[in-house]
């Protein structure tokens, strides 16, 4: 498990100036005055000053290097050095939660803290309704009834409300998935601490910041006081460099790493995501590399905050924030590097996210129902690769073919943004020329089988008759939840016995369908691979 | 985070809270020998957890309506000065990659905890989840609760969606402890975090040792699990930091203990 320490050179030369900190920060402005000529240590000189101002944990200025992971975990809880395995109450900067486990935290919070008590800080509270939305069902309607009641008693500053329920777009203030929305209102920064009621929180680590799921007593606990208990994980590095080909995404790249680590590989770990191919992505594909995270078992996954990270806050946030980065001589548990120039599309098969195989070998599966959505994949970026795939084939979907924004956001984009190449038309032009759905409205609902009426259960359940070692494995028939993307591409598999929920499709089968037909536009093209995805979300 | 330093104490680890030696030793205490000796698969009605107490009962974060049944009154225990943890009942055996959705299916998240009657109905669709070729199932029909207590499981329990409704489920339902092989990390923190249930991890793969309706003890103090059918015992590995969390009640009752939070 020895890890060989790789110092990117930011890094390193972060670090090289600490080593010299109280030296340059006396003299810096001394030798600009007086040493025109002395150029390169003029630079440094004037940078030591700000060096100086940074407490001790984020510069690296530390005895013993640290990660990323660990160097946010430091500061958040006021400590000069962590190592993992430490055990620390940490400062929380936002709390995320939603109608399904926010109810349960804000009942803890009142059993412990009192009917009266008043939230930590009413400002660092995001609350935003998302999973069961748009249904009928009394107890999911009271749900985010308590929410708003709970909010308007806190004045919570940032609760994304939703009260006309028959059109979300009568609701300015409505997002949709929250790990989107939470992005995309600018509550994601370097350096900071997230916590969520959500598996899928680790999203928000694309910014460099810490950001991990958490349960609802957690939540009830972070709510009066604003801290949290939290150990202190290892961190797990992936390097992953050269030329992305164009038909890869980030989707790609997290499953070759679960594939390669399994869905145990990073259980109570951090990932760090670093190299050249991941400077290149842009802050949407980061989050797909991140939301996966979990899927490895992994507590979060960071990617370090650069010139990307900055450009996507710009407009989104004024909050002052402060990135930090590993250093030199920090200590991974182990890494594994990556030559991205030569990977392939790849597929997840059912019934887990580690079960890897190329898209080429599945070219023959057969597919009844197609899904553009989710916390991973449906993002504007998302919808747009999809587009592309439909406008490059030409065809009509031959199986229903399901669309969901994940936001109002990005509902919108999908409405107004042209697509690059298609003389001018939106994402839902083509998709409707295409013959598919029209874009449902932005929520969890298609993952996650809420009440009867939500998006994921309106379709009739159809009994899989797929892979025989499955219908073994579980020794009956199987009610297959499959969700399948083609923009993100992943098929979401959920193959839950009694879950009677609505998505499904058929494995393996050798018939053409319009899968194939989008596959065969895709090595056009090419961008397109897919993926099976068991869902743990 | 202002209001709340000001009542905090410098950074308490739990390593440093433990529990002491001497105290772990008095599993043997009179006191909280167990009664539990019957082989009947449904005398586990009440849960069997008997649990340490140097806290009083009122500071436990339970869920007032459950029955935590403390073999020694709390007084006495307390009286007594001694801690010790030991769970005895009927086992339920799984295998891997159980994931949420078959501890409480998505459609069941609409049940808050919080709330004592939909904290008691949780508890009757806890593992509800599991395959139909699961028998007996873990909870009878018209059950509130299970008849077995401590459940044996192997690779990475508890894995999938965060909802801590799982463990609720499990603790609603009376399980005591979960012996498995490993965890999901949200799974067991979320376990630590209610005090619900214990997340213990045994050395091997007790999940093809144990079958459903063996009947068990779990001696904490010694990492140790009995199986009184088959007449076996087996290692466990030590609970760790989390033990003390779980131990006080709960990360409430935790942090009450440690003065990281007033006390009430």
């Amino acid at each position: 498990m020895a890890s060989t320490a790789i110092t990117s050179p930011p890094t390193r030369l972060i670090h090289k100036k600490d080593v010299g900190l109280s030296a340059f920060s006396s003299r810096g402005s001394f030798s600009i005055r007086n040493s025109p000529k002395r150029v390169p240590q003029k630079i440094v000189s004037v940078m030591a000053p700000q060096q100086s101002e940074r407490k001790p944990a984020t510069t690296g200025s530390v005895k013993t290097g640290m990660t990323m992971t660990e160097k946010i975990l430091a500061k958040a809880s006021e400590k000069p050095q962590l190592t993992p395995g430490d055990n620390v109450w940490v400062n929380v900067d936002v709390l995320m939660t939603h109608d399904v486990c926010g109810p349960g935290a804000i009942g803890i919070f009142k059993r412990e803290f009192g009917e009266d008590a008043k939230v930590w800080d009413r400002e660092k509270v995001v609350i935003i309704p998302d999973h069961y939305i748009f249904t009928t069902d009394e107890r999911a309607n009271r749900n985010v009834d308590i929410l708003r009641d709970f909010c308007n008693e806190q004045n919570i500053k940032y609760f994304y409300d939703i009260k006309d329920l028959g059109n979300f777009k009568a609701n300015p203030d409505y997002k949709g998935v929250c790990h989107v929305a939470l992005a995309q209102e600018g509550h994601c920064r370097p350096g900071e601490v997230l916590l969520g009621t959500d598996s899928h929180t680790c999203t928000a680590g694309a910014f460099g910041q810490f950001a991990t799921g958490i349960g609802n007593t957690d939540a009830g606990f972070v709510l009066g006081t604003g801290k949290l208990l939290l150990k202190v994980p290892p961190t797990l590095r992936f390097v992953m460099d050269g030329e992305m080909p164009d038909y890869l995404l980030a989707k790609d790249l997290i499953l070759q790493i679960i594939g390669e680590i399994s869905v145990a590989g990073a259980t109570y770990k951090s990932m760090e995501f670093v190299g050249t191919t991941v400077e290149s992505l842009t802050m949407e594909e980061r989050m797909t590399l991140c939301n996966m995270v979990v899927e490895a078992g992994g507590k979060n996954g960071v990617v370090p905050a650069d010139s990307t990270t900055y450009k996507y806050l710009e407009d989104k946030t004024s909050v002052p924030f402060e990135p930090v980065y590993s250093d030199g001589q920090a200590r991974f548990l182990s890494e594994y590097r990556f030559d991205i120039s030569k990977l392939e599309p790849l597929v997840a098969k059912p019934h887990s996210p580690d079960n890897r195989a190329l898209a080429r070998e599945c070219k023959d599966v057969k597919i009844d129902r197609v899904y553009i959505g989710s916390c991973t994949g449906g993002k504007t970026e998302d919808f747009m690769a999809a587009a592309k795939v439909f406008l490059a084939s030409g065809k009509k979907v031959k199986v229903p073919t399901f669309l969901v924004p994940a936001t109002q956001k990005v509902w919108m984009d999908v409405y107004a943004l042209p697509v690059p190449g298609s003389g001018g038309k939106t994402c839902a032009q083509i998709f409707e020329e295409a013959g598919c759905d029209t874009p449902a409205s932005p929520s969890c609902g298609a993952c996650l089988g809420g009440p009867r009426d939500t998006y994921a259960r309106m379709n009739e359940p159809q009994v899989c008759i797929v892979d025989r070692s499955l219908i073994e494995k579980w020794n009956e028939c199987i009610v297959l939840w499959i969700i399948i993307s083609i923009m993100d591409r992943d098929i979401r598999a959920k193959s839950h016995v009694s879950t009677f929920t609505c998505l499904r499709t058929e494995i393996f089968f050798n018939e053409l369908a319009s899968w194939v037909e989008i596959r065969q536009a895709c090595v056009l093209l090419p961008t397109c691979s897919f993926r099976f995805v068991v869902d743990s979300g | 985070m202002a209001a709340a330093a000001s009542i905090i104490s410098p950074n308490p680890t739990v390593a440093k809270l433990s529990s002491n030696p001497s105290a772990i030793n008095s599993s043997r205490n009179p006191l909280v020998t167990l009664k539990f000796t019957s082989t009947s698969p449904n005398y586990a009605s009440s849960k069997p957890l008997i649990s340490s107490s140097s806290y009083s009962s009122s500071s436990l974060p339970r869920f007032h309506h459950k029955p935590f049944s403390t073999l020694a009154p709390p007084s006495a225990a307390a009286a007594a000065g001694e801690a010790a943890t030991t769970f005895h009942g009927v086992c339920y055996v799984v295998g891997d990659n159980i994931d949420t959705d078959q501890i409480i299916p998505a459609e069941y998240l609409t049940l808050v905890p919080s709330k004592p009657e939909e904290y008691k109905k949780l508890g009757s669709y806890a593992l509800c989840g599991l395959p139909s070729s699961y028998q007996p199932r873990f909870v009878e029909p018209d059950q509130f609760k299970s008849n077995f207590t401590i459940i044996i499981g192997g690779d990475n329990f508890g894995c999938g969606s965060s909802r801590e409704h799982a463990p609720v489920a499990l603790g609603a339902a009376g399980v005591a402890a979960v012996v498995a092989e490993s965890y999901a990390r949200i799974f067991f923190r979320n376990s630590v975090a209610t005090g619900e249930i214990y997340p213990l991890e045994s050395e091997g793969r007790l999940c093809e040792e144990c079958k459903t309706g063996d009947v068990v003890t779990i001696e904490l103090a010694n990492n140790k699990l009995i199986n009184h059918t088959s007449g076996k015992e087996y290692q466990l590995k030590p609970i760790g930091d989390a033990g003390p969390v779980i131990e006080a009640g709960g990360i409430f009752a935790y942090a009450r203990k440690t003065g990281m939070i007033p006390s009430r």
